[in-house]
């Protein structure tokens, strides 16, 4: 069981802000597949994954990174603070 | 090194001057902040900032020692501020302290870079009544090459 979490726009597009979730997959890109094919919603959100950006444990990861040993998965937009 | 992320405004000349004071081996402070800017003529009437609690504080401390190291800082301090803000509030300050200018306008500027593409923040706009994400601009990402 891992945590997801969810920020700016991917979080209104998935319409919660944490979930936990029941996975098999290996890496990222396999449990973004997992949730687009779970319900539209998640289509929606990760439809364009140019635009998503990943934290494994709040640290940026890419999507081929390994999650099995993830607690925490974040998911959101690419950054704009400053 | 000091970071806060916080929702309170804060004291941009306070802090600069209690920053730049007590240092007998540092030639040069360099002070930065960041505000709320209506492109809109009037029309943004808030900016929400979110961020990742957690993250945001270990993204910030860990470039914030990459700039000390690289440009042989002797201080560092960072400053950013998320919730509502209105357009002319401060969103954020850093400072730094250096043997030499150059440093302390260097170490400014990385983590500055940095700090816009690689702390989980995002600012929302919110423009004649409407929401409207802010986009990340290529050039921000672009800004890192040079470091």
């Amino acid at each position: 069981m891992i945590e997801l979490v969810y920020f700016a726009w991917v979080r209104e597009r998935i319409g919660q802000a944490r979930e936990s979730h029941e996975t098999n997959a290996k890496n990222v890109r396999d449990l973004i597949e997992e949730l687009k094919q779970k319900e539209e919603r998640y289509a929606v959100a990760f439809s364009d994954l140019n635009a998503i950006r990943v934290a494994i444990d709040q640290d940026l990861v890419d999507m081929d990174s390994s999650i099995e040993n993830a607690k925490e998965v974040a998911f959101f937009p690419p950054m704009t603070g400053g | 090194m000091k970071i806060s992320v916080q929702a309170e405004p804060f004291d941009y000349g306070a802090l600069s001057n209690e920053f730049a004071q007590g240092h007998t081996h540092v030639g040069a402070v360099v002070t930065f902040c960041g505000i709320v800017r209506d492109d809109e003529l009037g029309g943004l009437s808030t900016m929400e900032i979110e961020h990742y609690p957690g993250m945001t504080e270990k993204a910030i401390k860990a470039h914030a020692k990459t700039a000390k190291d690289r440009f042989s800082l002797a201080e560092v301090l960072v400053i950013h501020r998320y919730g509502s803000l209105k357009p002319g509030e401060m969103i954020m300050m850093v400072a730094t302290a250096a043997p030499h200018r150059n440093d302390a306008f260097q170490g400014t500027e990385f983590l500055m870079d940095y700090l816009k593409s690689r702390a989980p923040f995002w600012k929302k706009e919110i423009v004649n009544g409407e929401p409207r994400w802010v986009d990340a601009k290529p050039e921000d990402e672009d800004a890192l090459s040079r470091w």
